[in-house]
């Protein structure tokens, strides 16, 4: 039996898998884990999101896989190279968890619902229809999307695994 | 805020100091509730990738118990208290004689106490801190959360997100020799407060 590659993407991060293989990351907290999948050229991307938009970033040269309305764009881009087309693109997403809860409710508290919000417009400015998610609450997300049959695969400490 | 990244080895024993008296006082806060001796590492100082830092508690998927506090005042920052989930247990079941059986999950009380543990180590790391630089520092109310050590540490991270993709951040070990009670303090202050830390120090800053 031959083993699954997979790849792995780090925190504010993006990658595509092909081939057959899994594309992973892990540790999703208020971070949202965005994936594209194109079941024709059987190409799949993920992007782990940490921020809601480039125009808070305040470093010159910005990582585009940090922020959601970056990520998508460069996540197409890369995933276009490799033979998939945006027309084609479903998407799935994981994370935007709230990890702690305060009385006081300032703007960087609540910044998972921020992320997912921001995810979703990204998504529907190139009309890329949102398949299912699995966002919100109050945990730690790991997920990992299979470039065979875009399943994406969810796993959490109190609810275990999940599919989507 | 190119001081930070190009921070010089004076400046990074100075941070280093702070987690020595800060983690210092808390380790002997923790051992006045315990009455037990409890020891600690000399603190870790490090500019860290984010990928990297839940590496140090084990991983990004490692299971951890973490009380955070914000810290308010004149240096903000982010403070967590992170501890494995059998030292947490064993920590419970000496404070509060409460009955560990391996059962799964935390109950109220447990996680209540829990908080109010990280309320009390967080507050005089803090306090001792504030007395050293003359800032004012208050921590918020703290919260806790039983979960992944990335989905957890990640969120003490945002404020660096904004400047880059690696973090400074202040790291303490401590352990309780005998019965293996392990923890970590993690101070991250803002970005933009290192300055006003050396600042209150004296330690110029150009």
């Amino acid at each position: 039996m031959t083993q699954q590659v997979t790849v792995k993407v780090g925190m504010a991060d993006l990658n595509i898998a092909t081939d057959g293989a899994l594309i992973r990351t892990t540790g999703l907290g208020s971070c949202v884990g965005v994936t594209l999948y194109d079941s024709a050229a059987r190409v799949a991307g993920m992007a782990h999101v940490m921020l809601p938009s480039s125009e808070i970033a305040r470093e010159s040269a910005f990582n585009a896989a940090k922020y959601a309305d970056s990520a998508v764009p460069a996540l197409i881009a890369l995933m276009e190279e490799a033979g998939a087309s945006v027309k084609r693109m479903v998407a799935k997403m994981a994370g935007g968890a709230q990890m702690f809860a305060f009385a006081t409710q300032s703007d960087t508290m609540r910044i998972g619902p921020r992320n997912v919000e921001s995810c979703k417009q990204a998504l529907s400015l190139l009309s890329i229809p949102l398949r299912s998610e699995d966002t919100g609450a109050n945990y730690g997300r790991t997920i990992e999307l299979d470039s065979r049959t875009g399943i994406l695969t969810i796993r959490s400490v109190q609810y275990g695994l999940k599919e989507i | 805020m190119s001081d930070v990244y190009g921070i010089g080895a004076f400046k990074l024993d100075v941070l280093r100091e702070i987690g020595n008296i800060g983690a210092g006082n808390a380790a002997t806060a923790l051992s006045r509730l315990l009455d037990k001796p409890v020891d600690m590492a000399v603190p870790q100082v490090s500019l860290l990738p984010f990928e990297q830092i839940a590496e140090i508690v084990g991983g990004s998927e490692q299971i951890v118990i973490a009380v955070f506090l914000r810290v308010e005042g004149d240096a903000p920052g982010n403070m967590f208290f992170i501890i494995e989930e059998p030292s947490a247990k064993r920590m419970m079941h000496r404070l509060l004689s409460l009955d560990i059986r391996e059962q799964e999950g935390y109950s109220e009380m447990e996680l209540s106490a829990l908080c109010e543990i990280g309320n009390i180590l967080g507050g005089s790391y803090l306090s001792s801190l504030a007395d050293f630089t003359g800032l004012s520092l208050m921590p918020t109310v703290p919260s806790v959360a039983v979960d992944m050590a990335g989905a957890i540490l990640s969120y003490g991270l945002l404020q660096f997100g904004e400047m880059g993709d690696s973090a400074l951040l202040i790291e303490t070990s401590f352990l309780e020799g005998r019965d293996l009670l392990e923890g970590h303090f993690f101070l991250i202050p803002d970005p933009d407060s290192f300055n006003k830390i050396f600042r209150a120090l004296g330690v110029t800053t150009e």
